[in-house]
């Protein structure tokens, strides 16, 4: 079973050279943090900078210079600054490459729900509805399960749905799993000892496994 | 040049009464028009719709205005970190409206620009349709948007002229110049407010036409909302 970070960094793995990406609040914040020095690619947070840093040392905090989360961030040399307009044109007009969110559900046919909700009461989806309708690549990066021990990975999303059939991979501690276009999750990778039973027990949609599910290669 | 200096707050947001639409600029705590808001929340007004990113903090931003219950209404992409508010919402006392971020930028962008609707992919399939005209362009299908516009739009920037042209600095510009536009009463406050002339030209990002009151506030705050540091 794969902690949030080897989440993470696995994922890391799926981005190509020259992408301008756009990272979610939650496990997809951290991927930034395991791109390979020989990849050139460009962070964009929807609040309105292409060139996302690292953060900053406490020296060097901004209070005008946040990332979509409402965190303290540094801007890498080569960044603009732009209007939330402007921002979200960059998103619905297809010039940005890749999303990776988070995600309460995905179910078997592509749907995503994040809507951020707590104690009954929705608080909102900030960019993300723009996101998952935008032409950019769209993985998910997720825990498999709810706290509760209940399926995120469903035939259909329980909860009020942010996009229909825009999810391309999702990325669990489980393993990581494609959308096939007639509908189903199909199982890619598993995380290092984790055994298909498991899996079967633990996705609640269509699962389809066919021939030899290669391991993930180990994170130390 | 046309003079639109104030001296303070208090002077810029004397007119705005019961039952006003603002749009306040800002994202979480950055970028928002923190002396605008203080001196409203000092005076007894009710019923204002809110037009926002977000609701502030319980004790800073939007949070202030909601604690003295002066909202009726509060359009916002997300209301995440504001308890007063849930309070107030799971108690009937205010609405909520719900928009996408992108789709409440464009909107706004929309009001400033004369566009009376668009159409966005931004909701489909989702709660946000409901009720909202569909159409297909190329095999895509698209929900039909309506502009918004407003009675004030408070907004903040780094650096003004005394004609209202402004200068934002890093990510505090966000719906600040979308905003600008769609005030029929522009309020901009600037920490640095200089003479007409002062600024170069060629570095404005918000022509002075869309602000019709300008004025320097007083020690700003400038919270943040979560300090990240890396080691």
């Amino acid at each position: 079973m794969l902690s949030k970070s080897q989440i993470a960094r696995r994922i890391a793995k799926e981005i190509k050279n020259g992408q301008y990406i756009n990272l979610g609040i939650g496990i997809p914040t951290l991927v930034a943090n395991y791109i390979p020095d020989h990849l050139q690619v460009v962070f964009q947070s929807e609040n309105g900078l292409l060139g996302i840093g690292p953060f900053p040392k406490a020296s060097d905090t901004d209070p005008d210079l946040v990332n979509a989360g409402k965190e303290t961030i540094s801007m890498v040399k080569g960044s603009s600054l732009f209007d939330s307009a402007e921002a979200f044109a960059m998103i619905r007009g297809g010039h940005i490459d890749m999303a990776i969110l988070g995600a309460l559900e995905v179910s078997e046919n592509g749907d995503i729900s994040n809507w951020k909700i707590s104690s009954g009461l929705v608080k909102g989806v900030g960019g993300a509805l723009d996101l998952v309708a935008s032409e950019a690549r769209l993985l998910v990066a997720m825990h498999h399960c709810h706290k509760d021990g209940s399926s995120k990975l469903l035939k259909e999303c329980k909860l009020p749905v942010t996009g229909v059939k825009c999810v391309h991979k999702i990325f669990t501690d489980l393993g990581i799993f494609g959308i096939l276009p007639e509908g189903g999750f199909k199982l890619l990778e598993r995380a290092p000892g984790v055994s298909l039973d498991e899996i079967r027990s633990k996705t609640e949609g269509k699962l389809v496994i066919k021939g030899e599910i290669p391991e993930m290669e180990s994170f130390d | 040049m046309i003079d639109k200096s104030l001296n303070n707050a208090s002077e810029a947001i004397r007119d705005i009464t019961d039952g006003a639409v603002l749009l306040l600029g800002g994202f979480g705590l950055c970028g928002i028009p923190e002396a605008s808001i203080k001196a409203l929340a000092e005076r007894q007004i009710k019923d204002l719709t809110c037009i926002s990113n977000n609701a502030g903090v319980d004790d800073f931003g939007i949070g202030l205005l909601l604690k003295k219950r002066m909202l009726r209404k509060l359009i916002a992409s997300y209301v995440g970190e504001n308890k007063e508010f849930e309070k107030q919402y799971a108690a009937s006392l205010l609405e909520l409206e719900l928009i996408p971020q992108g789709t409440l930028a464009e909107r706004i962008r929309a009001g400033g620009a004369g566009i009376p609707a668009f159409f966005t992919p931004a909701g489909i399939g989702s709660d946000v349709a409901k009720g909202k005209e569909i159409r297909e362009f190329d095999g895509r299908l698209y929900l039909l948007e309506r502009w918004i516009k407003a009675d004030f739009a408070l907004i903040k920037a780094w650096k003004g002229d005394t004609a209202g042209n402004l200068i934002y600095r890093g990510t505090a510009r966000n719906f600040n110049p979308l905003m600008a536009a769609a005030g029929k009463i522009t309020i901009a406050e600037v920490e640095q407010l200089v003479p007409a002339g002062a600024l170069d030209p060629n570095h404005i990002h918000t022509p002075g036409i869309y602000v019709q009151r300008i004025f320097q506030g007083e020690s700003y705050e400038k919270r943040i909302e979560n300090v990240t540091i890396s080691a």
